[in-house]
Order: C-alpha cells, then sequence, then structure tokens
C-alpha cells in the first residue's frame, strides 16, 4: 500500500497497537466460545465457523452447532460491545464532569432503563410495538432528558450534572420498585430483578445486529474527540481557552455515551462497575491522556465484560449468575482501590 | 494584533461585577490592569478573552467581533493563563504544556514534530526543561503557575492575557517572568497587583468598583492621590539612584 492511502494517524506505531489489540479482543472471543458447562475443542469451533463463513460442509453435532453459533457466540459479542461501550461512556463521563467517580448510570440512565423496560413488561406501555428493550431505550433517553433539564435549571456546572444524576437515579429507581410493588406478580417480579441485575442469557443476533454498530460509532466519537477530553482536565473554562467548542463537544459525546449506555442496558440489563473501574484501572496502565486512554478503555472493557461472562456462567455449576453480580464482586474492590489511591496527599 | 473592547459589561445575578468598560490594547503593547482586590480585574480579563457568556458590550479582535469567530480561531490567537488551574488528573508537566498544542491540531493533524520543538521551546523559555517528566501533582504553586505559562506560549498566541501571572513565584522568578513577558513579540494584557511592578507596563488600566477609572502610561495613572483614593495607601516616590528609576513606597492609611 503507497503511503498516501494510509492516513497520518495511523502511521509509526499505531499499526502495531491496532494489531495486538485485535489479537486481544479475538482470543477473549475464543475464550467466550470455548469456555463453558459443555468444553468444546477448538477443533468443533474452527469446524462450526468454516462452516457457516466458508460452507466448507465438515460434518459437526448439530448440538454444538447450536451451542457455539446460536447461544455463545451472540453473548460474547454482544458482552464485548457492551463492555466497551461502558468502559468509553465512564471515560468520557470522568472527562466531561471531572469527577473521579462519574460512570454512566450516573445520569440516571440506567435506572431510566429499568423504569422503561418494567412500563412495558408490567403496565403494557407501547402496546406492544415496544419491545423490553424499547421500553428501555425510551426510558434511558429520557431520564438523561430529565437529569440534563435538572441540571442547566441549577446552573449547569459539573457538580449539578452529579447531583441530578442522583436525584434522577433515585426518581426512577422508585418508579420501578413502585410498579413491580403495585402490579406485578411474583414470577413477573423475579424475572424482572434478573434483568435489572444484568443478564446477556437471552441474548441471539437480533441483538447483536442491534449492539454492533452502536459501540464502534461511539468509539469513534471518542476517539475523535480525544484532544478535546485532554483539554477539559483543567475545567471547562480552560478548554474553551484551548479553543474547544464547549458545548458541541459537550453534546456529541454526551449524545454518544447516552446511545451506548442506553442501548447495552436495553439489551442487557443494568451492569456496575465496568464503566467505574475500566478507565481508571488503564489510566494506571497507559495514562491520563486520551488517545491512548480511548482504545484502551475500550479493548479492556470488552474484554473485562467477556471474562466476566465466562465467569457467570461457570462459577454456579448449572446456573447462571447475573453478570451484575459478577462485575460488582470485582468492581467493588477496585472501587475501594480506586478510593484508595486517589485519597488526597497529606 | 489589535484588541478593543467597547462598553463590556458583566453582571452576576443582580450584582454587576464588570461596568462599561471601553479599551484598546495596540499590537505589541504591554497594557497592566490594576485594581484592589475585587475591583473586577480577573472577570474583565475574562471577558477580554471571550470565556463569559451573557456579556452586555463587543470585543473585536483586528476588528472582528469575537461572537463570529470559532473557539479554534480565539486560542489560535488568545492564550489566556487564569490564576487557578487545577486538575485531579495525573499529567506530566509536559503533558500540560501540550495541551497549549490543542487549538493547532486536529483528529487529522496530529501532535508532530514541529509541535514538539515548540512545547521544549516554551518549557525552556520559563526555566521548566529539566522538570518535563515529572508529575503536575508534585509541583510548587510557582511551579505550576510557570508550566501554565508555558502552556500559554506553546499556544503561540498573538495576544497574551493573564491573571496576576507573578503570583506564587519568588522574587527572581517574578522578574524573570516579566522580562520574558516583555521581550516577547506579543500584545499582553495583564492584571498585577505589585504596583512597582506595574510600572513597567506601557500602559495601565485602574480597576474600582467594576468600572476602569484611569488608563494612560503608568507615570500618569500612578499619582499619589489616586494611589490614596482608590487603593487607600499613602505613597512616596522615589528614585533608584542606580538607574533613576521611579520606585513608590507605600504606607497604609488607617495607621
Amino acid at each position: 500500500m503507497s503511503d498516501l492511502a494510509v492516513p497520518r494517524v495511523l502511521r509509526r506505531t499505531h499499526g502495531l497497537w491496532i494489531a495486538q489489540g485485535a489479537a486481544i479482543l479475538l482470543l477473549a472471543v475464543l475464550a467466550g466460545v470455548v469456555i463453558g458447562e459443555t468444553p468444546l475443542p477448538l477443533s468443533t469451533v474452527a469446524a462450526v465457523f468454516a462452516n457457516r463463513v466458508w460452507d466448507a460442509g465438515l460434518i459437526v453435532d448439530p448440538i454444538d452447532v447450536g451451542i457455539i453459533w446460536s447461544y455463545r457466540l451472540p453473548r460474547t459479542l454482544l458482552a464485548a460491545a457492551c463492555g466497551a461501550g461502558l468502559a468509553l461512556s465512564g471515560v468520557v463521563l470522568q472527562a466531561l464532569v471531572r469527577n473521579a467517580l462519574a460512570d454512566p448510570y450516573l445520569l440516571g440512565v440506567s435506572a431510566g432503563a429499568g423504569a422503561g423496560a418494567v412500563a412495558v413488561t408490567i403496565l403494557g406501555v407501547g402496546g406492544g410495538l415496544l419491545g423490553i428493550s424499547g421500553g428501555a431505550f425510551v426510558g434511558a433517553t429520557l431520564a438523561f432528558g430529565v437529569v440534563a433539564a435538572l441540571a442547566r435549571a441549577a446552573g449547569g456546572g459539573s457538580a449539578q450534572l452529579v447531583l441530578a444524576g442522583i436525584a434522577g437515579s433515585q426518581l426512577f429507581n422508585a418508579l420501578t420498585s413502585f410498579l413491580i410493588a403495585k402490579s406485578a406478580n411474583a414470577e413477573q417480579a423475579r424475572g424482572i430483578m434478573f434483568w435489572l441485575l444484568g443478564n446477556l442469557s437471552g441474548v441471539r443476533w437480533p441483538d447483536v445486529v442491534l449492539a454492533a454498530p452502536v459501540t464502534p460509532v461511539g468509539f469513534l466519537i471518542c476517539l475523535w474527540f480525544a484532544r478535546a477530553m485532554d483539554a477539559f482536565s483543567f475545567g471547562v473554562s480552560s478548554a474553551a481557552s484551548l479553543g474547544i467548542a464547549v458545548r458541541r463537544v459537550q453534546i456529541m459525546l454526551i449524545g454518544a455515551v447516552t446511545l451506548m449506555t442506553a442501548t447495552m442496558v436495553s439489551l442487557v440489563g443494568s451492569i456496575g462497575f465496568v464503566g467505574l473501574v475500566i478507565p481508571h484501572a488503564m489510566r494506571f496502565v497507559v495514562g491520563p491522556r486520551h488517545a491512548r486512554l480511548v482504545p484502551a478503555s475500550a479493548l479492556a472493557g470488552a474484554v473485562f465484560l467477556i471474562v466476566a461472562d465466562i465467569a457467570s456462567r461457570m462459577l454456579i455449576p448449572g446456573q447462571v449468575v447475573p453478570i451484575g453480580v459478577v462485575t460488582a464482586l470485582v468492581g467493588a474492590p477496585g472501587f475501594a482501590l480506586i478510593l484508595v489511591r486517589n485519597r488526597r496527599r497529606p | 494584533m489589535r484588541l478593543e473592547a467597547k462598553s463590556l459589561g458583566w453582571a452576576a445575578g443582580s450584582r454587576r461585577i464588570v461596568e462599561d468598560v471601553s479599551l484598546e490594547v495596540a499590537p505589541g503593547e504591554t497594557l497592566g490592569l490594576i485594581g484592589p482586590n475585587g475591583s473586577g480585574k480577573s472577570t474583565l480579563l475574562r471577558l477580554l478573552a471571550g470565556l463569559l457568556t451573557r456579556r452586555t458590550g463587543t470585543v473585536l479582535l483586528e476588528g472582528a467581533p469575537l461572537t463570529t469567530l470559532s473557539r479554534r480561531d480565539i486560542a489560535q490567537k488568545i492564550a489566556v493563563v487564569e490564576q487557578i488551574a487545577e486538575t485531579s488528573e495525573a499529567l506530566l508537566v509536559r503533558d500540560v504544556v501540550e495541551l497549549g498544542r490543542t487549538p493547532w491540531l486536529s483528529a487529522l493533524a496530529p501532535f508532530g514534530a514541529q509541535d514538539r520543538a515548540i512545547v521544549a521551546q516554551a518549557l525552556e523559555a520559563v526555566g521548566m526543561a529539566q522538570m518535563a517528566g515529572h508529575s503536575w501533582a508534585t509541583l510548587s504553586g510557582g511551579e505550576r503557575q510557570r508550566v501554565q505559562i508555558a502552556r500559554a506560549l506553546a499556544q503561540r498566541p498573538r495576544i497574551l492575557i493573564l491573571d496576576e501571572p507573578t503570583n506564587h513565584l519568588d522574587i527572581h522568578h517574578q522578574l524573570s517572568l516579566l522580562r520574558l513577558v516583555a521581550n516577547l513579540p506579543v500584545t499582553v494584557v495583564m492584571a498585577l497587583h505589585d504596583l512597582n511592578q506595574a510600572m513597567g507596563c506601557d500602559r495601565l488600566a485602574v480597576m474600582d468598583g467594576g468600572r476602569m477609572v484611569a488608563c494612560g502610561p503608568p507615570d500618569e495613572v500612578l499619582s499619589t492621590a489616586r494611589l490614596a483614593s482608590i487603593f487607600r495607601v499613602q505613597a512616596t516616590r522615589l528614585r533608584d539612584p542606580a538607574d533613576n528609576a521611579t520606585v513608590f513606597r507605600f504606607l497604609c492609611h488607617e495607621v
């Protein structure tokens, strides 16, 4: 390929990093497909892929095909998209809100998604037009709208956004509990609680098709604004004096975050701690500059959630632990570590 | 580059912080902004840099209203060093100075060798080159101030707006900074508290209660009568026999 065909941004060491990242991601996906209650040899996996992609016509047990192609692969891919999306959302919010504790759930997006999903399932809002995912998406967007309007009315600072997010989350969580208490039967309540804790069990290809474009688009938006996020290090005013069109950047980035979080929460429920812990962990590894932090967090988020999903399937034999429980079990100690490491120097 | 303000005003709620300030800064000039605490100096500087919304009046950059320019255009021409710069990110000194290149870069025009050279030069200019690899969090107040000034220099601005740049600096670095600024081929507007240092500016503008009450050469502006009425000090003009320069000695009125 001639030099002209390669954009300047991709030259030098970038190619190596991209190759390494892709290799790690591929390995993680492979692990997600191979590891499970029914251990499947790599040769079977390879045969299934060969049949599906090249129509190779190899003979494979149809049950193995089902497990690999219809069950493990879609949920692993969705776990990757979801982990990357949530981690990116955390990176963006921590940069814009300038608060180490910011994460996608801060803006009330997850609470809104939960309320939306419950409204659809129990009350039949939308008359069957909205599925549980559609309801969650509408709820998430609505909740973010409420939080943003409240923050704006309170003066529009980052502290106001945090406080408005807390108020919004509480409101929508209360709404969810109220709807469950008022209308749900025991079975519905159990199903919803399971969904709220995060769950990749029901994932099928249509879900992957829905989620697949969202994360890469969000990733490119974050990468495009990496330098702008750096400029927010010393606050909004400093960013403006460095030539950042603050309002436009905020709208683009927060729009990307809402889209990613709402999509992910609507598909798999609320999976906590990924958006909070992964960006912080990556700061220790690659430093605070967003040109590295954005791709590193996306990759780490994807790999982390794939591994968490494997753990959620393997932890209790014959039973799936909600993935949100797994991420919280790992994430809460990680969060504690951040708190300790971030303590003010004497 | 010429900077003009026409009846600038800004209010925080019902409280008017800056009111009806008009001034013109000539290309290459160093304009000092002086005045007691709370007289509106910092706000005026932020207004001149276009960093405050809901203002009244206009700021013209080379004849063009700031509102018609993009933030990027403005940042390529005006660099600002505010009094307070804090971050919770674990940035290195070099990272902070590199931020100054932001208005010149884009996703398709990444940081290159020329930018690296400009950053190194800016660090050199404030005497922080050997600290480039240090963490921002470990710096003293004066070192942070110098790094922020290096960041502003790395912006390669035509106009430099500085809010009390000598704050936190020891006497050596105060004087070397003022000399550095005086030797730059750029227009400078800076707020200063030390009136003896203000004497080194081409012109001084005096703020009091949000209004500009005087503007002119330092010798005219810093009359003993004005120092008494606005700064509430009794001033004595002395001559330094070494170079015949005017030096002030101040006594507090109430005592």
